[in-house]
C-alpha cells in the first residue's frame, strides 16, 4: 500500500483499486447469483433455503434488536477468557520445558498423550466434571487451544541460537537477563505461531462448545437454537458473523502483532 | 554426561512421569473426594475398553467414525488438489477461488452442522459433509502454495531437456510441490479427525466415537467415554505418525527437501 | 590495556569417536596493548583456544591470566566477535545491540546511548543507529558486531574470523577500518583467522598452530611499519614467511587456489 502511494499517480491507483475490488467481488456475485436462482426456483423450501434478501433482512434486525451483537460478544468474551489462559498456562509450560531439561522429561510425555485426542472429544467429560455452562466451556476452549502453544513455545526456546546465548553472557548478562533480553525475544516468532495456531483452533471449536455445553448466549447457541424453529436466515446471519470475527481475528490482531515485533526485526515474513 | 545416559534418563523420568500422573489420578478416584461414576478408576476403563472391544461394539462405532472421516478426507483430496493446481496455473482461477477461499476458511465448519441438519437430516450425509468442508481448506491452500514455490529453475531445466507441458507437470511440478501437498494432506486429516467427532456428537445417529461419547454423558458412563478417548486418540496418532510419517519418510524426506510447508 | 598470558593450556574433546585433543601444552603471553593473530590450518585448534581465553571452554589443564588474574568462565574485561553475522540479536537495532553490555552492566539509558553512539561513529556507521541488523549488509553488521564488543570497554578483544564470510573488497575495507579502531583504542587483541595476508596486514605477531593436537608451530614477530602496504616486497616476504610455515611452498598457495577454481 506504501508502495502504491508513493509511486503511483493518484487517478491510477484509484482504478486500480477499483479493479482489484470488482474482481475480488465478482466470484461473490456469481455465487450469489445462483444461491438465489435455487432459492427462487421453489425447488427447496423457502424456510430451509432463505433468499439473499431473507438473509439480508434478518442480519439488520437482529442486528438492530442488539440480540446478534450480545451473541457476538459473549462469544468474543468466551473466546478470549479461554484463549487468555491457554495463552498464559501453554506459554509458561513451553517454556519451562525449553529452559529445563527435568521439566521437559516429566511433562512431554504426559503433553503427548493428551494432545493427539480432538480436543472435542473432551467436552462430555468436562461438562461431567465441571456442569454445563460458562466454566465447561472457557475450560474447554482453553484446555484445547493450549497444545499448540505450548509445542511451538518449547521448539522457540529449544531453538535459540547458541551465538546469541554466548553473545549475551560475554556481555556479563546473567541468567535471569538473558532469559528476559535474548531467549524470549528469541522465541518469540515461534511462540506467536503458537498462539495464531492456538487462537484459531480455540475458535474453530468454540462454536461446537456452546452448541454442546448450553450457554445461554454465544453465537454458536444462536445457530443451534435457530435450528429449532427452521429460522434458517438467522442461523445464515449467525455464520456470517462467525467468519467476520474469525476474519477480523486473523488479519486485525494477529497480523498487527507480527508487524510490529518479529516482522519488523526480520525474522518472520510478513503474512499480509 | 554420555547422549545415551541421558536419553535413558529420559525415558525413566517420562515414565515415572506417567506413572506419577495414574497413580495420582488412581488415588483421587479411589478417595471418594468426587463421585465415583465422574472419575472411574483406571481397571475400570481397562476392562470397560477391553469388554468393548471383545465383544465388538467399539469397533463398529470406530467403523463408522473412519467410514465418514475417510470418504470427507477423500472427496476433499479429490476437490481441493486440482483447484489448488489449477490456482497456481492459471491466474483467472486464482482471481475467482481465493477471495472465495479467504472468505470460507475463517468459518468453523462446526458452524455449518446445524445447517447442515436441517438440509440433510442426522447421519452419515451431514458429517461427511462437515469432513469434507474442514479438509478441504488445507488441501487446497497447500496445494496452491506448493505448486506456486516450485524451483523455476527446475522448470525451465526440464524445459531445456525437452519436457513438454504434460510430461512438465507429472514429473516435475507434482513431485517439486509435494512436500506442501503431503503437508496438505497431513492437515487435512487432523482437521477432519476433530471435525468427525464434534459433528458425530451434534449430528449423529447410533454409532460413531463421538457418538458415544456424547451419547453416554446421559446415563453418566465415563469409563465408556474415557475408553473411546483412548481408541480416539489412537487411531488419530496412528494415522499421525505411521501413516503421513511413512508417506514423508518415503517421500520428501528421502529427496532431501525438509519440509518446507510446516506449520 | 592488559596482558594476557596463557600457560600449558590443553583440552580434550569428548566425541562419539573417543576423546581428541582440542589443543596440547599451548603457551602464549600476549603483551598489552598487542595486536596478535592466530594462523592454523582448520582443526588446529585456534578457535578452541580463543574460546578457552573468552571463557566459554574450561581447559583440561593449564591456566590463563588477564591481567595477573586468573579466568574463570567469561567476564566483562573480554569482548567477543564471532564469524557468523547472526551473532547480532535481531530485535534490537544498531544501537540497541551495542548498549546491550552497558545495559548489563547497569548504565544509565542516556550515559549508555551516548557511549554506543560514539562506538558506531568510530565504525562509521553513525547514520545507521536506528536500523535494525537485517537491513545491514554482512560488512556492516560486522561492524556493529565490534562496536558491540568495545562498549563496555574491555581491556581485551577476542575476534574468531570476524572477516572470513564477507567478500574480498568489503574485508579490505574492513580490516583497515579495524587497523583504525585499534590504533585509537589499544586493546590487547587476540585474532584467529586462516588468510595469511590478513595476519601480516593486522599483527604485531603471528602465531602458526599446527593440527592433531593443536601445538604452536612458530610465533614471528611482524617488524612493518603502521600503516602497512600489502602490495611492498616486504608484505609479500612475510607472507612467504608465514605460508612456508603453514607448510605451503612460496607460491604453492597460488597455484592452489588456481587448481580450485579450474575444478570447481
Amino acid at each position: 500500500m506504501d508502495d502504491a502511494a508513493t509511486y503511483g499517480a493518484p487517478p491510477a491507483v484509484g482504478s486500480d483499486r477499483l479493479r482489484a475490488v470488482a474482481r475480488n467481488a465478482f466470484p461473490f456475485v456469481v455465487v450469489g447469483a445462483i444461491w438465489e436462482i435455487v432459492a427462487r426456483s421453489g425447488m427447496f423450501p423457502r424456510q430451509l433455503f432463505p433468499t439473499i434478501e431473507d438473509i439480508a433482512r434478518s442480519f439488520v434486525d437482529l442486528t438492530v434488536s442488539g440480540i446478534l451483537p450480545h451473541h457476538a460478544i459473549e462469544t468474543v468474551f468466551r473466546l478470549l477468557g479461554g484463549f487468555g489462559l491457554a495463552a498464559i498456562v501453554g506459554v509458561s509450560i513451553g517454556v519451562l520445558m525449553g529452559r529445563s531439561r527435568r521439566a521437559e522429561d516429566i511433562i512431554l510425555p504426559l503433553v503427548s498423550i493428551l494432545a493427539p485426542i480432538p480436543g472435542l472429544a473432551y467436552a462430555p467429560l468436562f461438562l461431567l466434571w465441571f456442569g454445563p455452562g460458562e466454566v465447561s466451556a472457557v475450560l474447554l476452549v482453553a484446555f484445547v487451544s493450549m497444545f499448540a502453544i505450548i509445542f511451538n513455545s518449547w521448539t522457540g526456546v529449544k531453538a535459540v541460537k547458541e551465538i546469541w546465548l554466548r553473545s549475551a553472557m560475554a556481555m556479563g548478562a546473567d541468567d535471569r537477563r538473558t532469559f528476559r533480553h535474548v531467549i524470549l525475544p528469541a522465541a518469540l516468532p515461534y511462540i506467536l505461531t503458537g498462539l495464531r495456531l492456538g487462537l484459531a483452533q480455540a475458535w474453530r471449536i468454540l462454536v461446537a462448545v456452546e452448541m454442546l455445553a448450553a450457554v445461554p448466549w454465544g453465537l454458536g447457541w444462536l445457530i443451534f437454537g435457530a435450528r429449532e424453529f427452521l429460522n434458517t436466515d438467522a442461523m445464515m446471519a449467525g455464520i456470517v458473523v462467525i467468519a467476520l470475527i474469525g476474519l477480523g481475528l486473523e488479519k486485525y490482531v494477529f497480523q498487527k502483532i507480527e508487524d510490529y515485533t518479529v516482522v519488523r526485526w526480520g525474522m518472520m515474513e510478513s503474512m499480509g | 554426561m554420555t547422549d545415551s545416559a541421558q536419553r535413558r534418563r529420559t525415558l525413566i523420568r517420562g515414565l515415572l512421569s506417567i506413572a506419577a500422573a495414574a497413580a495420582f489420578y488412581q488415588a483421587v478416584s479411589m478417595a471418594g473426594l468426587f463421585p465415583k461414576v465422574l472419575l472411574p478408576p483406571i481397571p475400570v476403563v481397562l476392562t470397560t475398553l477391553w469388554g468393548m472391544l471383545a465383544d465388538g461394539t467399539m469397533l463398529q462405532h470406530a467403523g463408522a467414525t473412519l467410514y465418514r472421516v475417510l470418504i470427507g478426507f477423500g472427496l476433499a483430496i479429490a476437490v481441493g488438489t486440482p483447484i489448488g493446481i489449477a490456482m497456481a496455473r492459471f491466474k483467472a482461477v486464482e482471481n475467482f477461488f481465493l477471495p472465495l477461499v479467504s472468505a470460507l476458511m475463517p468459518i468453523p465448519s462446526f458452524s455449518l452442522v446445524p445447517l447442515f441438519m436441517l438440509w440433510f437430516g442426522i447421519g452419515n450425509v451431514t458429517t461427511i459433509l462437515i469432513v469434507f468442508y474442514a479438509a478441504t481448506f488445507p488441501m487446497l491452500f497447500n496445494t496452491w502454495t506448493g505448486v506456486r514455490s516450485v524451483n523455476p529453475l527446475w522448470l525451465r531445466a526440464a524445459g531445456a531437456m525437452g519436457a513438454d507441458e504434460r510430461r512438465l507437470f507429472w514429473k516435475v511440478i507434482v513431485p517439486g510441490a509435494s512436500p506442501f501437498i503431503i503437508t496438505g494432506m497431513r492437515q487435512a486429516f487432523l482437521r477432519s479427525w476433530i471435525a468427525v467427532v464434534g459433528a458425530e456428537m451434534i449430528a449423529a445417529s447410533d454409532f460413531g466415537l463421538g457418538w458415544v461419547i456424547f451419547d453416554s454423558k446421559e446415563f453418566l458412563q465415563t469409563d465408556i467415554m474415557m475408553a473411546s478417548l483412548v481408541v480416539i486418540g489412537v487411531i488419530g496418532y496412528v494415522f499421525e505418525r505411521l501413516v503421513f510419517g511413512s508417506i514423508e519418510r518415503a517421500t520428501v524426506y528421502r529427496w532431501g527437501m525438509v519440509r518446507m510447508a510446516k506449520g | 590495556m592488559l596482558p594476557i598470558e596463557i600457560s600449558s593450556v590443553s583440552l580434550i574433546y569428548d566425541t562419539p569417536g573417543g576423546k581428541v585433543p582440542g589443543v596440547k601444552d599451548v603457551s602464549i603471553n600476549i603483551d598489552a596493548s598487542e595486536f596478535v593473530c592466530i594462523v592454523g590450518p582448520s582443526g588446529c585448534g585456534k578457535s578452541t583456544l580463543l574460546n578457552i581465553v573468552a571463557g566459554f571452554l574450561t581447559p583440561a589443564a593449564g591456566e590463563i591470566r588477564i591481567g595477573g588474574k586468573a579466568v574463570t568462565g567469561h567476564g566483562m574485561d573480554r569482548g567477543v566477535v564471532f564469524q557468523d553475522f547472526a551473532q547480532l540479536f535481531p530485535w534490537r537495532t544498531a544501537l540497541g545491540n551495542v548498549t546491550f553490555g552497558l545495559e548489563m552492566k547497569g548504565v544509565a539509558k542516556r550515559e549508555r546511548e551516548e557511549i554506543a553512539r560514539e562506538q558506531l561513529r568510530l565504525v562509521k556507521l553513525e547514520k545507521f543507529t536506528a536500523s535494525y541488523p537485517h537491513h545491514l549488509s554482512g560488512g556492516m553488521q560486522q561492524r556493529v558486531a565490534i562496536a558491540r564488543a568495545l562498549a563496555y570497554n574491555p581491556a581485551v578483544l577476542l575476534m574468531d574470523e570476524p572477516f572470513a564470510a564477507l567478500d574480498a573488497l568489503t574485508r579490505d575495507d574492513m580490516q583497515r577500518l579495524l587497523a583504525d579502531v585499534w590504533r585509537e583504542t589499544r586493546k590487547t587483541v587476540i585474532y584467529v583467522t586462516h588468510n595469511v595476508a590478513e595476519a601480516v596486514y593486522l599483527a604485531d605477531r603471528v602465531i602458526v598452530m599446527s593440527p592433531h593436537p593443536g601445538t604452536v608451530k612458530a610465533d614471528i614477530r611482524i617488524p612493518l611499519t603502521r600503516p602497512r602496504d600489502p602490495l611492498s616486497a616486504e608484505f609479500l616476504d612475510w607472507q612467504k614467511i608465514l605460508l612456508r610455515q603453514l607448510g605451503h611452498e612460496p607460491g604453492g598457495d597460488e597455484t592452489h587456489k588456481s587448481n580450485g577454481k579450474a575444478t570447481t
